[in-house]
């Protein structure tokens, strides 16, 4: 792939991207998250048309108007969510679309199907039943079954997003093995991983990408670890941070020993009044967890959470905006907005109670608070009354912080306030943030983005595998540091 | 403009219904008789559809409504007769109403309960309670109805020339139109048909408020199934069989999604009146019953089409 460029709004996601991936090697792809790796490999499948570049695959050009195009010239993604059909069996989901045909017209034969299957599988020792239904196979046995899907197309190229991230340690391993024979075949693979000492071990090959930009590429042996750690963070913090003017004051918010049903484990830390403490680590971590836990979505285990010196007893969202939290979720189409409603509905959502709408709302003040609400953050609506949906993303996420502010909580978690807006609504985000710490709020900020984290935290916690592996001072630590304890280290505390 | 544009739509067909009725049939349509008919037949379908918009605005659905107004009529008659033994007495007709209402909650609640306790598809439970319903209705008195013949005040009654169930329609109506627009409960079934996950996680209470919904939807229902038993002078377990369907496409033609979190009282008023006045109109022109389900049939799809393609419009633009 040569001189790739593609841009998504006003976001550059990727910038003059080359790289070359030869055939009976892997290539690592490495980078922080929204660094452009996924891009880059969709542009490959053909999901999206590069704005400029090429793509050769054996001395011929190529340009792929769909997934079905660039699989027909050989090259294979398998995604991280996996891409298959969970009832039915491993041989129906290998020859999805491409069924063996039966004797009569339009049926499907079984026994063709089972046979080609098995011989499949057995050509790469593979051990997996191709009569066994998907659902009940685990995770790692999954993934065998998309790589003998790819290969069933006869793919020269396989793509491969984050594998191992669902995987245990030995499924892992064995996962590595069917790389390794994959290269011996001959295939070129590239690899997606935030799993550093898993792209030493298994590529030849490595690039980093940082901000849509090809920043380093080399042979894997003469890396190493804190070598791809300092290419994937090695940039100047901007100076589109505020100054941080807040008065640390008291805790007010201790999370003792939390544990969740969605696999956190014992986490434990404060934050103070005026305090922005940051929590960083890689996808997966746990870090949106233990704001569910904390704001009653994920069910409590252990421990508990204290809100000024009261240890609160939070079941459900509501109660945690009762006792005084608020949550902006990661995902503001998902569990943050509702967009056929009007904006006005969706900043009082929350807050009907404490402004006086129970038992009934009044809409004309409706809109007056509305418009208040919104002209603080600074929201383009066309009116109070248009459909949130009909927002630039940056807007509806605006709206969302607008609602939040009119609960005017005394604890909020931010997760992800800032992804997928542009840097000026960032500027104004990061803003906000240092004036509402300046007004004595407790916030805890969840973010991808060590920049981020380093311009306006005073104290970064590193998320895991689930537990909390780092409590630093950001004045006392480095860029690298907290990626090394997120990427490698075992815990330290 | 667009949304004004839309929302005009149905209304616009059914002036347009009117006047070309009353052009065709001026002696027989025209008439205060016919339109105080038409409404009345009317009152206990559009009462029904009330609760079904609240229903479908939270993105459920509700299939037992039919078999509910039955149940809930034959467990008044059984009140109202003593089992069949006695002429309904004011004392027992009051009796009755207010157990037939009960019933029509009761029902309601259990759908609501089912749904968000078992956590199961709306559609799936009422499906199953709209048999269960039907087939109780059937047991209390073996298939057979009550005769409530004293029983006539809902169905015949005039208070100053409007029909009681006219006036109970209207009453109804202002309800539902109050509730969905000035209260919480309202504004949170928008939500939670909008976005549940959104809803809940704004702190929404969602199976409460889901279980509020349907129990109003039955407590409409028993309601409804007073002004039908005392239409008919007598409670039938075959009442209102697949009188679900009529609801939901008043609903529907209203404008409603039925993927939720839109829909309006107003858009559902001129929907029941859409399907009334069109049923009317074939009866005056003579036209078979059998072309009625036809010419309704192509109403709802094209209603719901051009409600589509306005959208589209509104969204491109």
């Amino acid at each position: 792939m040569t001189g790739i460029s593609k841009r998504f709004g006003p976001v550059q996601a990727l910038r003059d991207v080359g790289i070359t991936v030869r055939a009976g090697t892997v290539h690592a792809l490495v980078g922080e998250n929204g660094a452009g790796k996924s891009t880059l490999m969709k542009i490959l499948a053909g999901v999206y048309q590069p704005d400029t570049g090429a793509i050769e695959i054996g001395g011929r050009e190529h340009c792929f108007a769909s997934p079905a195009q660039a699989l027909e010239a050989g090259i294979s993604m398998i995604y991280q969510e996996l891409d298959l059909a969970e009832h039915l069996t491993v041989a129906e989901n290998i020859f999805l679309g491409a069924e063996p045909r039966g004797r009569l017209p339009f049926t499907v034969s079984h026994k063709h199907m089972a046979a080609q299957a098995a011989e499949l599988a057995q050509r790469f020792s593979f051990d997996i039943d191709p009569a066994a239904k998907v659902e009940d196979l685990a995770t790692g046995d999954c993934q065998i079954v998309e790589v003998l899907k790819a290969l069933r197309h006869n793919a020269s190229i396989l793509v491969m997003d984050e594998p191992t991230s669902s995987l245990s340690e030995r499924e892992a391993k064995r996962l590595f093995e069917v790389v390794r024979r994959l290269r011996r075949e001959g295939l070129a693979l590239v690899y997606i991983s935030h799993r550093l000492e898993e792209i030493i071990d298994l590529a030849d090959e490595v690039s980093v990408l940082r901000d849509g930009l090809l920043v380093h590429c080399e042979h894997a042996a003469k890396l190493d670890i804190p070598k791809i750690v300092h290419y994937m963070v090695g940039r100047e913090l901007t100076d589109f941070f505020p100054t941080r003017t807040a008065q640390i004051g008291d805790g007010l918010v201790q999370v003792q020993g939390l544990s969740s049903e969605a696999g956190i484990r014992d986490i434990s830390f404060e934050v103070r009044r005026g305090e922005i403490v940051g929590m960083a680590g890689l996808v997966g971590a746990g870090r949106t967890e233990v704001a569910r836990a904390i704001f009653g979505v994920d069910k409590r285990t252990a421990g508990q959470v204290i809100l000024d010196g009261r240890e609160l007893n939070i079941g459900s969202p509501a109660d945690a905006i009762a006792s005084g939290i608020a949550l902006l979720t990661e995902d503001r189409k998902r569990t943050g907005l509702c967009i056929e409603l009007p904006c006005s509905w969706n900043i009082t959502l929350p807050n009907l109670g404490h402004i006086g709408f129970k038992p009934f709302i009044k809409p004309s003040r409706e809109s007056r608070i509305a418009e208040e609400a919104g002209s603080r953050m600074a929201v383009k609506w066309s009116s109070p009354q248009a459909p949130a949906g009909s927002l630039s993303g940056g807007n509806q996420q605006k709206l969302l912080i607008a609602r939040w502010l009119l609960a005017n909580s005394r604890f909020m978690i931010f997760d992800e306030p800032t992804r997928g807006i542009d840097v000026g609504a960032k500027t104004e985000v990061y803003g906000l943030l240092n004036k509402l710490a300046e007004e004595g709020k407790a916030i805890l900020f969840i973010s991808s983005e060590l920049p981020e984290l380093f311009g306006i935290a005073d104290r970064i916690l590193v998320m895991r595998r689930g537990q909390l592996v780092g409590n630093l001072v950001t004045k006392q630590t480095t860029p690298e540091e907290v990626m090394h304890l997120a990427a490698v280290a075992e815990r330290t505390l | 403009m667009n949304k004004f544009v839309r929302q005009l739509l149905p209304f616009g067909t059914l002036t347009l219904l009117i006047v070309a009725l009353s052009a065709l049939e001026p002696d027989t349509f025209l008439t205060t008789q016919n339109f105080s008919n038409v409404l009345s037949r009317s009152s206990y379908s559009g009462i029904i559809a009330m609760g079904m918009t609240a229903v479908i605005i939270s993105g459920g659905i509700d299939l037992s409504v039919g078999s509910m107004m039955a149940l809930s009529g034959m467990i008044a008659g059984l009140v109202m007769t003593q089992h069949g033994s006695v002429i309904p007495t004011p004392g027992l007709m009051v009796l009755g109403t207010l157990v037939g209402m009960g019933m029509g909650l009761l029902c309601g609640l259990l759908n609501g309960s089912l749904i968000t306790l078992l956590d199961l598809p709306p559609f799936i439970v009422t499906l199953g309670t709209m048999s269960a319903f039907r087939g109780i209705s059937y047991v209390i008195n073996k298939g057979m109805m009550f005769d409530v013949p004293t029983y006539t005040f809902l169905g015949e009654g005039k208070i100053a020339d409007v029909p009681v169930n006219v006036l109970i329609f209207l009453i109804i109506v202002l309800a539902a139109f109050f509730l969905l627009r000035y209260t919480p409960l309202g504004r949170y079934t928008y939500a939670i048909g909008s976005n549940r996950q959104a809803a809940y996680h704004a702190g929404v209470n969602v199976k409460r408020n889901l279980i509020a919904v349907y129990a109003i939807t039955g407590l409409f229902v028993g309601i409804a199934a007073m002004i039908a038993t005392s239409r008919t002078v007598s409670a039938q377990p075959t009442a209102g069989i697949s009188l679900e369907l009529d609801v939901i496409a008043a609903v529907v033609i209203g404008g409603a999604s039925l993927s939720g979190g839109r829909g309006t009282v107003i858009g559902t008023i001129i929907g029941t009146l859409l399907i009334s006045f069109l049923r009317n109109g074939c009866t005056l022109l003579g036209i078979s019953t059998n072309i009625q389900l036809v010419v309704i049939g192509a109403i709802i799809i094209g209603a719901v089409a051009l409600d589509q393609a306005a959208r589209a419009k509104a969204e491109t633009a």
